[in-house]
């Protein structure tokens, strides 16, 4: 290894070249790469099952990789596991709180594991609740906590040593919605402060807000960059297409069954009381207007759209289905 | 710091929080053995007295009242109802009423008058071996008795005078027997459990799962979480020695020293079949019935309560391979015989080697199937 390359694994919070995992005959994870600056958040995305948790244990140390190499915070997880193990956070959908312990005694047990020395504990545990506001409840048991403060805690107690580098496995499932939007804004809080974020999640909405995300679908990564590139990927946006939003005041089922039928209209989708179309770039959307009034159907608004993240990795899996049906065939 | 224990302290510290606020089980682990103490102490005596016994007495004269006495005076019958013919006789044993029933025939004083043998019919129910084989023994020996006092007459001392002694434990206390054998039946039982439920509890939580994506390292980890409930097993160990000393008289005539010594290597083979369970078991309830698994080979195999001499060919390997079968050695050895450490040292160094395989099973199959699955 050259000393450039070193310095580029120095740069980044997480390198991981070619990951391979195999379990048996099963590949759970197949020469998976990407790259995880310093200051994002990462969202990384995938249905249940494709190896999400996998790459999350090889990155931790947890699992030994069966080829590749991974860097983390400058270490190599292949060589010192214990390392990383110091310079991150780690907090799982489950909260992994001791819940007959107070919310003071768990913040300090995760403390002590992490070595802190009394004096910086006591700091870093004042800090910490001045960040989530847990101050009213440290004599508290934490089976007691709702689930939004269950997770403050949580997410505090993976913070107590300082990490540059937090993995968030789905942290805001199950929590209630104003919970979800205050963890967020926390987040970039103290991603502004030079805190990278792995997380992982099923929202979309989560994804739209991560400046960075990766969607695993079996193993292989089938996108990967920023939510604005990935949206204009030729896959997502073919060359002389524009994506469109109708709008309709009723009947929103039949209005679909009748756009599905327009030639220059590659594919329809309902969202609420609109449809989302792929249509050829010369579409005249005048002309779909009175199509549709001439069958009773009221329209109130056309207008062009982005694609969403969720286009995105619905059309990219079905293409990667669809390679793979090829290969196999 | 980059010692093998690192995280000890604070995983000890914690686990000693969780036993303190779960006091309900504490307390229910440390009285539960007490109770199975209380009840096998005050309620299990395997002496056997008084049999309910009916008699047919169908000579009714003096020889054969006289046989009657000596039956009553034996401690072993209980002689409650005497009947007038072999139907009735019959049917107080069949019923369940009586265990033993005696006939003594119409011609029992006419034969022993005339220096003729005499019969007397015993009939034993079968269906308790252990009450019918004292049956047997007892008034076998009675009939060789009243023989031999009619052949002897007037010498009154027999040609070969066989003088059992029974050592260590001379007036044949049950609790003198089976407690010191329940005390490493408890001990398993207790630390097989506390340890298998602290471990499956945070493999529930998802703690677990947590403290293994953190610096602790693996050594720390386990002892930390262990240390707690060997304190706990070797506080229950001197509850059950102190009940069993103060309270069912059962002397203890070795050094009580050696016996906690010894103690250790088979709290750590428990502790490490506790942490196996905890390797399989995904809840509590799980791991509950799979903590009952070791227990019936304990009781069985390990000659707690049925000799291991008298064991079928096949078992007999398996009772090698019981920590029970050494611990129970020990305790009986040090409490009953006083043995030393020069009788005992191969029941220790066996503990620590099943302990020690145990424990490389466990932490393996731990590896294995809870941190990389």
């Amino acid at each position: 290894m050259t000393t450039a390359e070193n310095a580029n694994h120095g740069e980044a919070a997480i390198v991981a070249e070619h990951l391979v995992r195999r379990f048996g005959q099963v590949t759970a994870v197949n020469d998976v790469s990407f790259r995880v600056e310093r200051g994002e958040i990462f969202g990384f995305l995938g249905p249940n099952g494709s190896g999400k948790t996998t790459v999350i244990k090889m990155l931790t140390g947890l699992l030994p990789l069966s080829a590749g190499a991974a860097h983390v915070e400058g270490v190599d997880v292949r060589v010192d596991s214990e390392a990383v193990r110091e310079k991150i956070g780690y907090m799982s959908q489950n909260f992994s709180l001791y819940y007959d312990l107070t919310v003071a005694e768990n913040l300090q047990f995760y403390g002590r594991i992490y070595g802190l020395d009394p004096a910086r504990l006591k700091r870093r545990m004042e800090e910490i609740v001045a960040i989530n506001g847990l101050g009213p409840y440290l004599n508290r048991l934490s089976a007691q906590l709702s689930g939004g403060w269950k997770q403050r805690l949580a997410l505090g107690c993976a913070m107590l040593h300082e990490p540059k580098l937090l993995f968030l496995d789905e942290p805001t499932a199950g929590i209630d919605p104003v919970a979800r939007r205050q963890l967020w804004d926390l987040l970039f809080e103290l991603s502004g402060h030079g805190i990278t974020f792995f997380v992982t999640t099923h929202y979309m909405d989560e994804a739209e807000r991560c400046s960075h995300v990766a969607y695993i679908y079996y193993g292989k990564i089938i996108a990967d960059g920023t939510p604005d590139s990935l949206r204009q990927l030729p896959d997502v946006q073919p060359h002389g297409t524009i994506r469109v939003e109708i709008t309709t005041t009723s009947e929103v089922t039949r209005a679909l069954r009748l756009v599905r039928k327009i030639a220059a209209i590659r594919s329809a989708t309902i969202f609420g009381q609109s449809i989302h179309a792929l249509a050829d770039e010369h579409f005249d959307l005048d002309e779909l207007r009175r199509q549709l009034l001439k069958e009773g159907i009221g329209v109130a608004e056309i207008r062009p759209l982005a694609p969403s993240l969720e286009d995105v990795f619905v059309e990219l899996t079905y293409k990667n289905q669809a390679l793979e049906e090829a290969r196999r065939a | 710091m980059r010692d093998v224990f690192r995280g000890f302290g604070a995983v000890f510290y914690k686990e000693a929080l969780h036993v303190r606020r779960d006091a309900g089980t504490l307390f229910f682990s440390l009285t539960m053995p007490l109770l199975q103490l209380f009840l096998l102490g005050f309620g299990v005596d395997t002496n056997i007295r008084q049999i309910n016994t009916v008699v047919y007495n169908a000579d009714g004269r003096r020889e054969s009242r006289e046989l009657i006495d000596r039956l009553k005076n034996s401690d072993m019958f209980h002689i409650f109802r005497y009947v007038e013919n072999d139907y009735d006789l019959n049917d107080a044993i069949v019923s369940g009423k009586a265990r033993v029933g005696v006939k003594i025939p119409v011609e029992y004083s006419d034969r022993l008058i005339h220096g003729m043998s005499a019969q007397v019919l015993v009939l034993i129910d079968g269906s308790d071996s252990s009450v019918a084989g004292q049956a047997i023994n007892v008034t076998t020996s009675i009939g060789l008795d009243e023989s031999l006092r009619r052949v002897l007459a007037d010498r009154s001392e027999f040609a070969v005078d066989m003088r059992p002694k029974l050592l260590f434990n001379p007036d044949s206390r049950s609790p003198n027997f089976f407690l010191p054998g329940l005390t490493a039946i408890m001990l398993l039982n207790v630390t097989t459990f506390l340890t298998a439920f602290s471990i499956v509890r945070e493999k529930e939580r998802g703690t677990l799962e947590q403290l293994f994506v953190t610096p602790v390292r693996p050594f720390g980890l386990l002892l930390g979480k262990l240390l707690p409930y060997l304190g706990i097993g070797f506080f229950e160990l001197c509850l059950i020695l102190f009940f069993m000393r103060f309270v069912f008289q059962v002397p203890i005539h070795g050094s009580l020293l050696l016996l906690f010594v010894l103690s250790l290597p088979y709290l750590f083979a428990a502790l490490s079949l506790g942490i196996l369970i905890s390797s399989k078991a995904n809840s509590q309830a799980e791991a509950m019935q799979l903590a009952f698994l070791p227990i019936l080979p304990s009781v069985f195999f390990s000659g707690y309560i049925f000799p291991r001499e008298t064991m079928p060919a096949i078992f007999k390997p398996i009772s090698y391979l019981i920590p029970a079968t050494y611990f129970i050695n020990i305790t009986r050895g040090v409490i009953l015989r006083g043995a030393g450490i020069r009788h005992l040292w191969t029941d220790g160094l066996a503990l620590c080697v099943i302990g020690s395989v145990l424990l490389v099973i466990a932490a393996r199959r731990f590896r294995n199937k809870v941190i990389m699955a």
